[in-house]
């Protein structure tokens, strides 16, 4: 019988059969909403980290003067800034979202024996966000 | 309801093939019947060669995980009916990420072995002497842990896994799951002898939380929350190591996997 040296594929035998290993595309998340929306969720760091740079510029221009403000605030309102801002802003309320509903699958707590249900405990992080919201839109509207 | 439905099955030798070649079934469709029956048909009728796993036929055993139409499914817990309008065809294959031994018989000793080292069974340090009588639990010590003890080792989380098809070292959700029954339960000590392998970057911080493993989960166990419970329980065990290193008792490690 030969035998199978050690970069050959083993021949089948009745003990160490050959087993197929399928091969994972690396287009795996494109065939399925679910994989796909995690994959979104994933991506959706990168806006909340643009949204954290963008903020920084604006800190940096305040810190350089009235002009470099104004050429900032300029920029900021030029149609590409606008657009990038309308889908950074979509993708960080995908996101948010996302850990809210995360919080009651790491946190189990009870009342009176009860498990509480996931809604009441993503609540508080909805709540604080409306008001948060709230108050930014006040501050920045009034 | 059509009268009869085509089924799409990758067939594999090992002595023979090098890859899988899809063939196609005709089987009748009968209100009652589910995935398993036209495979029990065509086993018995068409072609007795077919080969996949089946055992209590009633979602108990776990053994007749498959994928149909692409979503992991227990085969005996999905009605063919359901499948009738999709243009007569239901494509069934064996579960994804697993090595294939024949058929749809998928080869499971990588999951024997990562379900083994989260050590899935009650550790005691200390035995009490029989004389007190048996370990009593009150219900909301049993609620604790309950649901994670619904787990069959159907491995239908693991062909839902993304992060287990792309890093086969990782442990897994079955695994995790199972592992947080036990540290959760009021009469094991163990959770400090668990904590290694779980607490590792590929055991619970491998997982990215698709949340796959929940929705396809057949008995409700919720794979997905067992891991990020156990990340925060983790993470604070961490910090509190960190902050206190010698001041940690096996009373603590306990309490912070969850079994008070």
């Amino acid at each position: 019988m030969k035998q199978a040296t050690i970069n050959e594929t083993p021949a089948y035998t009745e003990f160490h059969p050959r087993w197929y290993r399928p091969h994972v595309s690396v287009y795996w998340w494109l065939g399925e909403w679910h994989y796909l929306k995690f994959i979104l969720r994933e991506i959706s760091s990168v806006f909340v980290a643009w949204f954290v740079i963008l903020t920084l510029i604006q800190l940096w221009a305040i810190r350089s003067g009235p002009e470099s403000y104004a050429r900032c605030e300029h920029w900021i309102q030029s149609p590409v800034v606008i657009t990038v801002n309308v889908i950074s802003l979509c993708f960080v309320v995908f996101h948010a979202v996302t850990w809210f509903n995360l919080a009651p699958k790491a946190m189990t707590v009870r009342f009176r024996g009860q498990r509480l249900p996931d809604i009441l405990l993503a609540a508080p992080s909805y709540a604080m966000w409306i008001v948060a919201s709230g108050a930014v839109a006040w501050m920045v509207l009034r | 309801m059509a009268d009869k439905i085509t089924l799409e099955i990758p067939r594999y030798s090992p002595e023979r093939d090098t890859e899988p070649r899809f063939e196609a079934f005709e089987v009748p469709v009968h209100k009652e019947w589910v995935v398993l029956d036209a495979l029990n048909y065509i086993k018995d009728k068409v072609d007795g060669s077919l080969t996949y796993r089946w055992s209590c036929r009633m979602g108990i055993c776990g053994s007749c995980g498959m994928m149909v139409n692409g979503e992991p499914k227990l085969s005996c817990a999905t009605f063919l009916s359901s499948y009738a309008h999709n243009g007569n065809k239901v494509r069934v294959e064996p579960l994804r990420y697993f090595p294939v031994v024949r058929d749809l018989v998928t080869e499971l000793s990588d999951f024997l072995h990562k379900l083994k080292a989260v050590k899935p069974w009650l550790i005691r340090q200390q035995e009490p002497p029989l004389s007190e009588g048996e370990f009593l639990q009150t219900p909301e010590q049993l609620e604790n842990y309950k649901q994670f003890s619904m787990c069959i080792n159907c491995t239908l989380c693991y062909a839902a896994c993304p992060v287990v098809g792309l890093d086969p070292v990782f442990v897994g959700p079955a695994a995790i799951a199972l592992a947080q029954r036990y540290n959760k339960d009021s009469r094991d000590q163990g959770a400090e002898e668990r904590i290694a392998v779980l607490a590792h970057p590929e055991g619970i911080w491998g997982c990215t939380f698709v949340g796959e493993c929940t929705r396809v989960c057949p008995k409700h166990v919720d794979p997905a929350g067992a891991i990020q419970e156990y990340k925060l329980k983790a993470a604070l065990h961490w910090l509190k190591s960190f902050v206190t290193p010698m001041g940690r008792t096996t009373k603590d490690v306990r309490h912070e996997a969850g079994n008070d």
